[in-house]
């Protein structure tokens, strides 16, 4: 058949290169499936912390894999262009691949590998493939914030070749298994980045074969135009313009606040983290390429949700800060847990968006989700599947998460106890358990804990551990935030509630430190609901009463937060009286007045 | 061996397929088999299936008491999740979890849509009750049950019209005791109430899947005993005696009774017919890699068969809200037959995006108002128009010519939604919308072949629904495919397949085993169990002299690593040198799946299975003979068609089927024609009939891809 090179504007040239972007979303598919398939970590199989994407000789994303943590938006494409600096395309062999773990260089911190590999036709370099997954361990302090510097982090590969013309880099493969608390899993997952971009690479040659291509130059400038021009015209309803907003978080030890200034423009959306806190002396900072990940998945769910990722469309996008500051940390700063800000920055995109475009944006969210990693007694502190049994109770390491709820949305509450902005889900109960010693005893919805609003925000959840054996275990709480400033609403909407984390017995947990659970305690976790949108006396009354049978309010939280009053002191037939359609039995506060 | 057609004195089988849309009956008997496809009257089903099951006997001159077994499958089941219109259903579970229902996997399925909704419950929350009980995943009673506080939830369920109660208890499913004793609670306390324990529905942990496939079961049970018992009266009442069975998802059938127990197993029984079906074409055929290809009106399904067996799994989600998103349903965790199901079918919506890409499906226009081109009202361009105009559907002869087709409105259809946004004309957006079908069945097939260390290149495509057969050909060369086989009645595999499935029962436990000091016995008792216990179920509807088969299956896994890998044991008690040899098997599999193994890592088992069946019916057929030297048949017309392999539109022949012979060959481009559909054989390959009728494409190269 005739390639799109020899009659350009040949009909079948056109739906050619229809069939062939189709073929590269097909591709990167393949390839995020492929790690998510072979990966050992829970926090790559469960919550999907991985990505794939096919790159142009410039470095130019073409295409990325859905699959995956907003987290990953953009930055491997930032990492590739890294990478070409270090390495040009003119030097690369057949059989090379690239790596690196640098937080800066890379995809945020030390955890995430990227794995880059050219594709070869008929010896020529044609694109390249990258693909990044988070290893289950990579020394040093493992997945808490307690680190003060990117030296205790663990093991830093810079950019190194981790195949040189079809031979494994046994060095670099040496030094990880060394470095690593679990050796031979953060091995399967490296190579398992590598074979997949292999396979990435044959189907791309596969496709440029069958369609008799020499370059995919002209394909790639189709896609990037065809997608800027999109995004360029689903900004078109944003009035150009400057729209300021700011975050207060807990952050570690001492609040961080995020400021940030929105610039509208015919050609793109800019946001400027100037006045934002300097970074934190723990683990908690957000690299830059993170910090546009986040930013920029916060202004596409509202501009433009349909368009794929790749140059042309976030092109439009661009972001701004301080080096220092905590979206912004240079080395050495510590940033494992860079999510606990990284995470925030989408609702700190809504909030820009907010004044943009009044009654379009949802209310604050829980945002960064709570990562629970437990150890039994003297099991170190690294993430990953523990030990044997001892003397002094058993000795593991399991690692359980905690969602909160999701800000009201216009003309909708908001979700419950789900992950956003993150794409994390939730590890059962029973998997846990069955690799612990650990006992959960609740795991419930926390009834008003989702803001009030004329649509409530989502509800949080309380989650209850124990343990079976008389010995102490601890958490880390690193990640645990809006214990102080809670999910805040929008257009009159309340916030939701905060989050705590404490025992049973009472003290609380108020940093981000690793806690200890005595024996015959338990730990209690309280985690943030979302914020309520509209007023809460606007709320539908119908709305009010549903929530009180399933119990997602109380009757004392309906009085407090909306006004309601029962005109019967006992609420069962108040309800049921309701349900038979007697009007007047109860009645919003306010509403008419 | 023994299928359940074999006990049978008259040899007349009958099968029928309640779907979504139609419902197909087919008659084999002595004098052929016959046919009837009717509208599937969702009020009452059963008028439907009486109405074809009347004509199908008339048409074979069969007497009802001479029918010799009758296999039924139907979507009532899934009809009744989507539509919400099951039992009023509570829920009882551990104290501090009856959100887990409602949590779910606590994610978002559509990353960007920050309006979409989670999958609401089966049973609301003021249904859902906490009753004090705990055991720990290692079998301790941490909390004895409180069995007078069931006694008041029942007091109170029972006030106000609970119809079923599903039991789901935390580890309930290696630890029994405490949901058994709910049952003897509740049958005493909520008489004439649906109960269904999670350790018998789904003994498997993860507690939300579990939860979710007790409730479902326990939600459609009531409506569909209520239906099978209906049916069967109905059946004896017209004289017939024969055995009645139940397909089921997993590709076996089962008893009314059995059927009427775990209901949620019959949920995608159609689509394991087809499934079915293939699997006996590639045994006959002696195809030891093959893959279906079951085009429809809506969606494409593909599953891949390997020595004459469908893959099998576990996964499966009921009543997506957003079709084809994974995490939009309900999860339900039944002995499946592995497909993967994409939006591509004859009714499937061609249009233009934002960024002017050209997309077809996932939404279809069904047969109401249906595409363009049935002028029903329908005004989306679809797949069919786009076959119209490309010149593959004979206007004249669409469904047995019962719907005359409109190649004006199929036009100018896709020149408004396709042609203006992509700036092209004539037969060219037609060109555009069936490339793009093909290219999404070609890649969600590349892409399942691969997660499961397969080459689909190696593979024969058997295609049979409505659609495949057009898009077989440019399909195959797509994947680089030989060969192609298009069994006869097509248009009603499903229900064919439901006569050729075995008497089977699959029985599920999670029972995780550390191989490095592996101790037999435990591993023994549970497996001789499970055995019994599908045994029973498998007798229970049997002939008496039918010999049964029992395969068993560990799924392994890499300690710490998430996907399983399903490996067959053998026969008889394991012993303690099982933990090598099944390491050695799962590393050879693995291997094959991933192109490497991991040293020094341990392996993990997650759960057994094991499937008593009736042994599958053989395969009777001499091999096939492929396109010979042999003159070619007569044409019966001629068309003028677009072959995507040389680019243009060509004058082609017309055969109708019935007048291939076996053996004689013609060549592509040709258009094969029948009632219900039509083969097109592209350039550069031949196609030829083989003994049993079904056409045979091969590749016979020369052409450039």
């Amino acid at each position: 058949m005739t390639g799109p090179g020899a009659a350009p504007n040949a009909p079948i040239d056109a739906i050619h290169r229809q069939v062939m972007w189709n073929r590269l979303v097909a591709v990167v598919e393949e390839q995020a499936q492929t790690i998510l398939r072979t990966a050992f970590g829970s926090v790559v199989r469960e919550a999907g912390d991985l990505s794939a994407g096919v790159y142009d000789l410039r470095g130019r994303m073409i295409a990325q894999a859905v699959t995956g943590t907003p987290g990953h938006v953009n930055t491997m494409a930032r990492a590739v262009e890294h990478f070409l600096v270090r390495f040009p395309v003119a030097g690369m062999r057949p059989g090379d691949v690239f790596v690196t773990n640098d937080p800066w260089l890379g995809t945020g911190h030390l955890f995430d590998f990227v794995v880059v590999s050219p594709a070869f036709l008929d010896r020529s370099p044609v694109a390249l493939l990258a693909s990044t997954c988070h290893l289950v361990d990579v020394g040093g302090r493992g997945f808490t914030a307690d680190a003060r510097s990117i030296h205790e982090e663990g093991v830093l590969f810079p950019h190194m070749k981790l195949r040189d013309r079809g031979t494994l880099n046994a060095d670099l493969l040496a030094i990880l298994n060394a470095n690593s608390r679990n050796p031979v899993e953060a091995r399967g997952d490296l190579l398992s980045l590598v074979s997949c971009n292999d396979t990435g690479a044959e189907r791309l040659r596969d496709m440029m074969t069958e369609f008799d291509l020499a370059s995919i130059e002209p394909l790639a400038d189709h896609i990037v135009e065809r997608s800027r021009d999109a995004m360029l015209e689903a900004m078109r309803p944003i009035p150009n313009g400057r729209y300021g907003t700011e975050m207060t978080l807990d952050g570690y030890g001492e609040p961080v606040r995020v400021k940030a200034e929105m610039t509208v423009s015919d050609e793109e959306i800019v946001i400027d983290y100037g006045g934002t806190s300097r970074a934190s002396a723990y683990g908690i900072n957000s690299p830059l390429c993170y910090t546009e990940a986040y930013t920029f998945f916060g202004l596409k769910c509202i501009v433009a949700p349909d368009v794929p990722n790749n140059h042309g469309s976030l092109g439009v996008f661009r972001t701004v800060a301080e080096p220092g500051s905590a979206v912004h940390p240079v080395h050495p700063s510590p940033v494992t847990a860079r999510h606990v800000i990284g995470q925030m920055l989408a609702d700190v995109a809504f909030g820009c968006l907010a004044q943009a475009l009044p009654g379009r944006i949802p209310a604050e969210s829980a945002g960064s989700i709570w990562v629970l990693p437990f150890a039994g007694a003297g099991a170190g502190s690294g993430a990953g599947p523990g030990g044997a049994s001892g003397a002094n109770g058993s000795r593991f390491n399991v690692m359980n998460v905690g969602m909160g709820g999701i800000g009201a949305r216009p003309g909708k509450d908001g979700l419950s106890v789900t992950a956003f902005p993150s794409g994390v889900g939730a590890i059962p109960v029973e998997v846990t358990e069955s690799e612990s010693p650990l006992v959960f005893w609740r795991k419930e919805f926390l009834p008003d804990s989702g803001g009030a609003g004329a649509f409530r925000g989502g509800l949080g959840q309380v989650v209850e551990v124990g343990s079976t054996e008389q010995h102490p275990f601890t958490v880390s709480a690193a990640t645990f935030d809006r214990m102080r400033n809670p999910a805040r609403g929008r257009d009159g909407g309340r916030p939701g509630r905060h989050g705590t984390a404490r025992l049973a017995s009472g003290p609380r947990f108020d940093d981000k430190a690793v806690h200890t659970i005595p024996p015959g305690d338990r730990l209690v976790v309280e985690l943030p609901g979302g914020g309520g949108l509209g007023d809460p006396r606007r709320r539908d009354f119908g709305r009010i009463r549903a929530d009180l049978e399933a119990g997602y309010i109380t009757l004392e939280g309906a009085k407090r937060d909306y006004g309601f009053e029962a005109e019967s002191p006992d609420p069962a037939e108040k309800r049921q009286s309701a349900g038979a359609g007697t009007a007047g039995v109860g009645r919003v506060g306010g509403r008419n007045g | 061996m023994k299928a359940p057609n074999d006990n049978v004195q008259g040899n007349h089988r009958l099968a029928a397929d309640i779907g979504g849309t139609f419902t197909d009956v087919v008659l084999d008997s002595p004098s052929g088999r016959h046919t009837a496809k009717v509208l599937t009257t969702s009020g009452a089903p059963e008028a439907g299936v009486f109405e074809a099951l009347d004509r199908v006997l008339g048409q074979g001159a069969t007497a009802a008491p001479d029918v010799g077994v009758f296999v039924h499958g139907t979507t009532l089941a899934t009809n009744a999740l989507i539509e919400r219109t099951g039992a009023r259903t509570a829920f009882l579970t551990t104290r501090g979890f009856r959100d887990i229902l409602e949590m779910g996997f606590e994610k978002r399925f559509e990353q960007y849509d920050i309006f979409m909704d989670k999958p609401a419950p089966l049973v609301p929350r003021p249904l859902r009750r906490e009753v004090d009980e705990r055991v720990s995943a290692r079998g301790e009673v941490l909390v004895p049950l409180d069995t007078e506080g069931v006694r008041e939830i029942a007091a109170q369920w029972r006030a106000a019209g609970v119809e079923a109660v599903a039991v789901g208890f935390l580890h309930a499913y290696a630890h029994p005791a405490h949901e058994r004793a709910v049952r003897e609670i509740l049958s005493a306390e909520l008489p004439g109430a649906t109960v269904c324990l999670s350790s018998e529905v789904c003994p498997e942990i993860r507690e939300y899947e579990r939860f979710s496939t007790t409730c479902a079961n326990a939600y459609v049970r009531p409506l569909m005993s209520g239906y099978l018992l209906r049916l069967e009266e109905e059946l004896r009442a017209r004289g017939m005696t024969c055995p009645f069975y139940l397909m089921m998802s997993g590709g076996g059938v089962t008893t009314v009774e059995n059927a009427a127990r775990f209901p949620v197993r019959l949920v995608e029984s159609g689509p394991a017919g087809g499934a079915i079906l293939a699997g006996h074409v590639a045994r006959e055929c002696g195809l030891s890699e093959a893959f279906s290809l079951d085009m429809g009106g809506t969606t494409a399904k593909i599953c891949l068969i390997g020595n004459g067996t469908p893959e099998r799994s576990r996964t499966f989600e009921v009543a997506r809200r957003y079709r084809d998103l994974k995490g939009s349903g309900l999860p339900v965790r039944v002995p499946v037959i592995e497909m993967v199901e994409i939006g591509a079918g004859g009714g499937s919506i061609a249009g233009v995006d934002a960024m002017r890409r050209l997309r077809v499906g996932p939404a279809s226009a069904g047969a109401e108002p249906g595409p363009a081109c049935y002028g029903r009202g329908g005004e989306r361009a679809t797949v069919t128009d786009a076959n119209l105009v490309l010149g593959k559907l004979d206007p004249e002869r669409f469904a047995g010519g019962r719907i005359a087709l409109q190649p004006e409105r199929a036009a100018a259809a896709l020149a408004r939604d396709v042609g203006d946004g992509l700036g092209l004309h004539a037969h060219w957006p037609a060109v555009g919308v069936v490339e793009m079908v093909d290219e999404n069945m070609a890649n969600a097939a590349r892409v399942h072949a691969i997660e499961r260390g397969k080459v689909i290149g190696r593979h024969t495509m058997v295609a049979f629904g409505g659609g495949a057969p057009l898009h077989a050909g440019r399909l195959a060369r797509k994947l680089g495919i030989e060969r192609v086989v298009i069994p006869t009645g097509a248009g009603v595999g499903s229900a064919i397949g439901f006569l050729l499935a075995p008497i089977a029962y699959e029985v599920v436990r999670t029972l995780p085993v550390d191989f490095r000091d592996f101790d037999p016995a435990p591993v023994n008792a549970m497996l001789d169990e499970m055995q019994a216990e599908a045994t029973g179920v498998v007798r229970g509807g049997a002939p008496p002299d039918a010999t049964l088969a029992v395969a068993r299956v560990v799924e392994l896994r890499y300690a710490g690593q998430g996907h399983d890998l399903r490996i067959p044991l053998d026969d008889g008690p394991l012993g303690a040198d099982h933990g090598p040899a099944l390491k050695a098997r799962f590393e050879e599999r693995y291997r094959a799946v991933y192109g490497l193994t991991i040293d020094g890592l341990d392996i993990r088992s997650v759960s057994w299975s094991v499937t008593v069946s009736t042994e599958a019916p053989p395969a009777a057929r001499a091999s096939m003979p492929a396109a010979g030297p042999e003159p070619s048949p007569r044409a019966s017309g001629s068309r003028r068609l677009f072959d995507a392999e040389l680019g243009e539109i060509v004058s082609c022949p017309v055969y109708s089927r019935g007048e291939l012979a076996p053996g004689r060959g013609i060549a592509g481009p040709a258009i094969v024609a029948e009632d219900e559909t039509s083969t097109f054989v592209p350039s550069g390959f031949g196609a030829a009939l083989d003994s049993a009728g079904y056409i045979v494409m091969e590749r016979t190269g020369g052409m450039a891809s």
